[in-house]
């Protein structure tokens, strides 16, 4: 992802949670609106909501509060925009599933099935020298998980990327159920 | 045996071949003209202009000049312009027109053919992937693959250019789509499209403030951009201008919003606007922006950008506001709309000790230049000229360069619509094909493509046009023998090093003229300027008149790349002048 360089103020990282017509090439729009304008994304994930028409994506980004705020009008003006959210940390219920392929040699492997444990994660495939662990959680467990495990030896690891609903009864209007 | 069927004739939707679908689709949007070129994906398409004449067909002789008539058709209408080319090269073609369209927020529909679905992907044979290659610069583009999606995207694409901030929109039309067949009803009721309600009236309270910072504020500036002309809110801003007693400047684009021979008018802004329009604008305390997005071109630094000013920006894209500074008052709405609303709360007020000083910087610092006795042309004096022969009916487009900065200096503009050029892009070659849609927009016009020798060499192919529909569009060329602006620039700040800017190989344009069947003239001594822009005038036809200017002449006042507006280069520095810039001029 390009990098912008016209940083007025502290980086911040957002969560955005995009409502858009579930059609061919709307996803293409938008990662397009984000390399042209040379916005990161540091992680991207889509799936159909409850109404087939209407796609959900849950996007994190990173920027000053101004480049934060035009990007959220830059995902609203796109014409199969239905309604762009900004997820709050606090009021939002947010989760990333992790895969981890871990090293785990047998003098090791109970020592890594312990932080399994601790972490309510699940071991999901064994061999004889390692594990695939499976993890869901959000950002600070993730990464908590992942320096422990790092000792050990990570030979692979691939991400949801993260997804988030607003806690409570209030949700996103115009969708059929 | 005999079949019943229950429903009466007049409901039940007819079958239609999906080419049949476009030209009746086109027709129900009232399109007159198409700007085309045509390739063997359109062949069911274009048989449809051999025998019909609702919609006429203009064969074009560069696809990318069909994409300019079309612009230039919208901006002299206000209605949608539309183009029509063929896949691979025909679609890639029109890029640069698309870009141009989408930067300066004009409403175009683009049609182009397509490979059929079943190849898309394959690397046919002229198959270029047009939509995703102009996803960011179409305001939505759409690939055709269900014969039931052709006449509703149709619908919605002229809804979307035209509305909101217009922009171009492009519809890939695959082969089959075209072969295909499917039931066709004359659609009913406003388009609906859930994630496109633009906001075109402005929030009561926001307008309040306005009104309010309006009177309250000493020295007001009112800064009008091209979503004055898209609104049609001229009007609007002149009662606003009047009855607030606010000095008017404008945008490249805004040319044309404000009448430019009313008092409270103060030219262009910006790196080569008039002095007293960035003085102005540097002093005010109040800068009230509509349907303008504080660009590069305008601002010059933005840091030292109407530093004493607080800021209302008048706009109907969310995303222009704020983009580049700080707004006080954020407005989100129609032009017309919002401005309608905030007259009804401004009462008249005078601001005389603000228009003396405006006139003081008028009177010391005046657009200028110089012209000998015996001498060259100066670029600005043929303007001038032709600005009075023409008269204010005139519609005038330009190219980009030095010319285009000339004209949007000295020409006399009263009326929107009436001046037309490529802003945001700065697409050299766009001034003719222009000038030839405006010509068919506004058939009772006089037409001027204001031109200099390196644009116009980029699509004088089309004269072949003018000549084949009988186009009446003049063609007056500022010829200085090379690429100006940028000769400028080497001349400014690379030591009169003159790298690759000399075009002393041209055509005599008089001869080209004559070679395409039209008439042209070329004049070199200032005693012919004025006869031979009454000949061009006066004869029938499409017309090139060819200027020789002094090619020495440079475009002042500039502010330097980066610069402050307040820092900008009044005179020519080749030449010894004393005072050369606006920080030296005393406070009051």
């Amino acid at each position: 992802m390009p990098n912008n360089d016209q940083n007025n103020g502290d980086e911040e990282i957002h969560t955005f949670a995009v409502l858009v017509e579930n059609k061919f090439g709307v996803l293409a729009k938008v990662a397009s609106l984000f390399s042209a304008r040379g916005y990161n994304i540091d992680s991207l994930c889509v799936g159909v909501t409850q109404d087939p028409s209407v796609s959900r994506i849950t996007l994190v980004t990173s920027g000053d509060i101004n480049i934060l705020e035009q990007i959220r009008k830059q995902l609203s003006k796109l014409i199969d925009t239905i309604k762009v959210l900004e997820l709050d940390d606090k009021e939002t219920a947010e989760r990333e599933l992790v895969l981890i392929k871990v090293s785990a040699p047998k003098d090791k492997r109970s020592e890594v099935l312990q932080i399994v444990e601790i972490f309510r994660a699940r071991t999901i495939d064994i061999s004889n020298d390692a594990l695939i662990i499976e993890v869901t959680g959000d950002e600070g467990k993730i990464g908590a998980m992942l320096e422990l495990l790092r000792p050990y030896g990570i030979k692979e690891i691939a991400r949801t990327g993260k997804v988030g609903l607003s806690r409570g009864a209030k949700t996103l209007k115009g969708l059929k159920n | 045996m005999t079949a019943k069927s229950s429903t009466p004739t007049n409901l039940r939707s007819k079958t239609l071949s999906g080419a049949e679908i476009i030209y009746r689709c086109l027709g129900l949007e009232g399109v007159e003209f198409i700007f085309g070129h045509p390739g063997a994906v359109l062949l069911t398409l274009l048989d449809l202009f051999l025998e019909r004449s609702k919609i006429k067909h203009v064969l074009t002789r560069h696809e990318q000049c069909a994409a300019h008539m079309a612009e230039g058709y919208a901006r002299a209408s206000g209605g949608v312009g539309v183009c029509l080319t063929t896949s691979g090269p025909g679609a890639t073609n029109l890029i640069t027109g698309i870009t141009d369209a989408y930067m300066d927020s004009i409403p175009i529909v683009c049609l182009t053919g397509q490979v059929s679905t079943s190849v898309v992907g394959n690397d046919a044979f002229q198959e270029a992937d047009i939509v995703g290659m102009t996803r960011t610069v179409t305001k939505h583009n759409y690939l055709i693959k269900n014969m039931a999606d052709l006449a509703p995207s149709i619908r919605e694409a002229f809804h979307i250019a035209r509305t909101g901030r217009p922009g171009p929109v492009l519809i890939d039309l695959p082969k089959d789509i075209l072969l295909g067949e499917a039931p066709f009803q004359v659609p009913e009721g406003e388009v609906d499209i859930r994630g496109y309600k633009p906001r075109t009236k402005g929030h009561p309270r926001q307008i309040k403030r306005v009104a309010e910072a309006i009177k309250e504020a000493k020295k007001p500036v009112l800064y009008v951009g091209g979503g004055v002309i898209h609104a049609d809110a001229s009007k609007e801003v002149e009662k606003l201008a009047t009855a607030a007693d606010i000095p008017v400047t404008w945008t490249l684009l805004g040319a044309g919003a404000f009448p430019s021979e009313n008092k409270l008018s103060l030219g262009m802004l910006g790196m080569h606007g008039t002095a007293y329009a960035n003085m102005a604008v540097d002093e005010c305390d109040l800068l009230i922006a509509v349907g303008a997005r504080f660009d590069d071109r305008v601002t010059g630094k933005v840091s030292e950008f109407a530093t004493k000013a607080k800021i209302i920006h008048i706009d109907i894209d969310p995303t222009a506001i704020g983009k580049n500074l700080p707004v006080e008052i954020p407005v989100v709405g129609d032009a017309k709309q919002v401005l309608r609303e905030i007259n009804k709360l401004v009462k008249r007020q005078k601001r005389t000790l603000w228009h003396k000083r405006v006139d003081r910087f008028k009177e010391d610092f005046p657009l200028t230049f110089e012209a000998a006795e015996g001498g060259p042309i100066k670029p600005q004096e043929a303007i001038l000229t032709l600005s009075e022969e023409a008269g204010g009916d005139a519609i005038f487009t330009t190219e980009v360069g030095q010319h285009q900065m000339w004209a949007a200096q000295y020409l006399q503009v009263s009326f929107p619509r009436h001046f037309i050029s490529s802003g945001g892009l700065g697409t050299m070659g766009f001034g003719f094909p222009a000038a030839i849609g405006a010509s068919l927009a506004r058939p009772d016009k006089l037409v001027i493509d204001i031109a200099g020798d390196g644009s116009f060499q980029m699509v004088l192919q089309e004269m072949a046009t003018t000549v084949q529909y009988g186009i009446p569009v003049k063609v007056f060329i500022l010829n200085n023998y090379g690429l100006g602006m940028v000769r400028q620039w080497q001349d400014l700040f690379m030591d009169r090093r003159f790298s690759e800017v000399g075009l002393e190989v041209g055509p005599d344009y008089v001869q080209l003229a004559a070679a395409y069947g039209a008439k042209g003239l070329h004049i070199e001594d200032r005693c012919d300027l004025r006869p031979a822009i009454q000949e061009m005038i006066k004869t029938p036809g499409p017309f090139i008149l060819d200027v020789k200017v002094d090619p020495d002449e440079l475009v002042f006042p500039m502010v330097p790349a980066g610069g402050a507006n307040r820092d900008m280069i009044l005179n020519d520095p080749r030449k010894k002048k004393p005072k050369g810039r606006l920080s030296a001029l005393p406070d009051n």
